[in-house]
């Protein structure tokens, strides 16, 4: 393989940084956003006058109510940042495409340090009610005269609003084609509270035990209450920077050695082809075509887990374990441990960590390749670790190898 | 159907959708299809992804289908059906690749199996902007 045609490879993570996290902070998320921004442009050991690039994921939402914390022009307006390049958008390779975007830029030369974050206030915008006090239609949902249009269209009016529906009917169809158990999708929750329980700056530290899973109340089955993340408040930033302007900053440079992107299928959450898999299958066979790693290069996973099933959906689309072997795979949860073959979210995920939206996963990864990770420091930081996140057809991952 | 249908939120009708949600006033299931090729599309779009001709027209399917998947649903996100109800995609026998999220309803929870053969029934809502006709499925016990 010519190497220099794989240009994600002149793009290195340098810095990581995350505000304050919290169930329900009420504060605001701009001041959250830039705390993490600063945070993240100091641990790389860069000014923000070394910034000249911009790019998050979404930008700018209204609704649903604590979806963004912030957009580009207000990070860069607060910063008074002079950037070469910036971006934001929804439509992308999911929370990590404003990760590849940004490696794209300083590839192409369009900037050095890109400084890329992702910002929620989930948890104070749902406040004391829940999720449904930020359905469509308004607090509590319905009334008003509202109609559903466009892709909302096709599920709310058969009240199914929420991707715990749509995600757990992919989990069903999987459970049924392979044999997966509930008891099996249990240990992707299990080993995220145990990793949580070492993490100052998980949202839910206490341990859970296998019937504390089994029986807590039924969301949409098969999900119960523990197979789906914690909506929180925090952002998180990280710096990709120019390869050749890595290496004398604080870390070492973790190279971007490959990314998936793809989706290869219809981008729809019901209209894929296969219901036990998703477009991450497309994004992660893309991953391994643009390297010569292999699956078993790998030490570290760091895999969303906004729904349990999700994780094991990526195990497989990345070939970390066989189509439908995910559910003996963790079963058990010996492999996935911090100690094991492939230590898995170990911050706890969304699940334990919060529902920091995808960037939580690449911080931890880096923090971890990094040795910076504590108490739940994997015992030998890994040289070589693949980040992915999103679900649905909004899904990327990033394959990282510190130099 | 009840007479007394439970909230829902009502679906927008434009003109590309409006067969759709109210086929159900004469008993139709009915899709856009491409009058070149055959290829039912959905969600509706102006032209077929299959063949890109733009002569497509609206027919009606049998209202067969198979269960793809479900989820019961136990979550009271907003005002709708009585919990638990059972969230679920369906592919149309003339064309698989056609799915629908829907409501499965007419079965006991027990008997839901993934592949289980299932037909259209309509929730009629009257609305001042116009009628509308969900189409849900239940066990197609003739099949």
């Amino acid at each position: 393989m010519d190497q220099n045609e794989i240009i994600e490879r002149r793009a290195c993570i340098t810095g990581v940084g995350q505000s304050e996290i919290g169930r329900r902070l009420y504060r605001d998320p701009l001041e959250l956003t830039l705390d993490g921004c600063l945070a993240a442009i100091a641990d790389a050991g860069l000014t923000p006058a070394d910034i000249d690039g911009l790019s998050t994921y979404p930008g700018p939402m209204g609704t649903p109510a604590g979806f963004s914390g912030a957009g580009a022009y207000e990070v860069m307006d607060a910063l008074r940042l002079n950037c070469g390049w910036y971006g934001s958008g929804l439509e992308t390779s999911g929370q990590l495409g404003s990760v590849i975007n940004a490696c794209l830029a300083v590839a192409s030369g369009l900037a050095n340090h890109v400084l890329c974050f992702r910002s929620v206030w989930e948890g104070s915008a749902q406040g004391e009610k829940g999720r449904s006090a930020v359905m469509p239609g308004g607090g509590g949902g319905g009334g008003g005269g509202f109609k559903a249009q466009g892709f909302m269209s096709w599920n709310l009016v058969f009240s199914a609003p929420s991707a715990a529906i749509w995600i757990a009917m992919f989990a069903q169809r999987h459970f049924h084609n392979y044999g997966t158990t509930k008891e099996q999708m249990a240990w992707i929750a299990l080993n995220a509270r145990k990793n949580a329980e070492l993490n100052p700056n998980a949202i839910y530290r206490d341990p859970m035990s296998m019937d504390d899973y089994m029986n807590a109340r039924i969301i949409s089955t098969p999900f119960g209450l523990f197979d789906c993340d914690a909506p929180c408040d925090g952002a998180t930033a990280v710096i990709v920077s120019r390869r050749e302007r890595a290496k004398d900053l604080r870390h070492a440079p973790l190279r971007v050695e490959a990314v998936g992107s793809r989706i290869a299928g219809r981008p729809s959450w019901d209209q894929y082809e296969d219901l036990s898999a998703m477009p991450n299958r497309d994004a992660g066979a893309q991953l391994w075509t643009r390297t010569d790693l292999k699956p078993s290069d790998v030490k570290m996973a760091q895999l969303y887990d906004g729904f349990s099933w999700l994780t094991m959906s990526w195990l497989e689309a990345l070939g970390l374990c066989g189509l439908g072997e995910s559910g003996p795979f963790i079963d058990g949860g010996t492999r996935i441990a911090r100690d094991g073959q492939l230590p898995l979210n170990t911050h706890g995920g969304q699940l334990s960590a919060g529902r920091l939206h995808g960037y939580g996963f690449l911080h931890e990864g880096a923090t971890q390749m990094w040795g910076a990770a504590g108490d739940r420091q994997i015992p030998t930081p890994p040289e070589v670790g693949v980040i992915a996140a999103g679900g649905g057809n909004t899904c990327g991952c990033l394959l990282l190898v510190r130099e | 159907m009840s007479s007394d249908p439970p909230f829902r939120i009502l679906p927008k009708l434009v003109d590309n959708t409006r067969d759709f949600w109210t086929g159900g006033a004469v008993g139709e299931l009915r899709f856009w299809r491409c009058q070149d090729c055959g290829y039912y599309i959905h969600p509706p779009q102006p032209i077929c992804p299959v063949d890109y001709s733009k002569n497509l027209a609206v027919e009606a399917v049998s209202g067969k289908a198979t269960l793809a998947s479900y989820s019961i649903n136990h979550q009271n996100w907003m005002p709708g059906p009585e919990l638990p109800y059972v969230v679920a995609i369906i592919e149309i026998v003339e064309q698989p690749s056609v799915r629908l999220t829907t409501n499965l309803v007419n079965c006991p929870l027990d008997e839901i199996q993934i592949g289980m053969p299932v037909r259209v029934t309509f929730e009629h809502h009257a609305d001042p902007d116009g009628d509308v006709y969900i189409p849900l499925f239940e066990p197609d016990r003739s099949a």
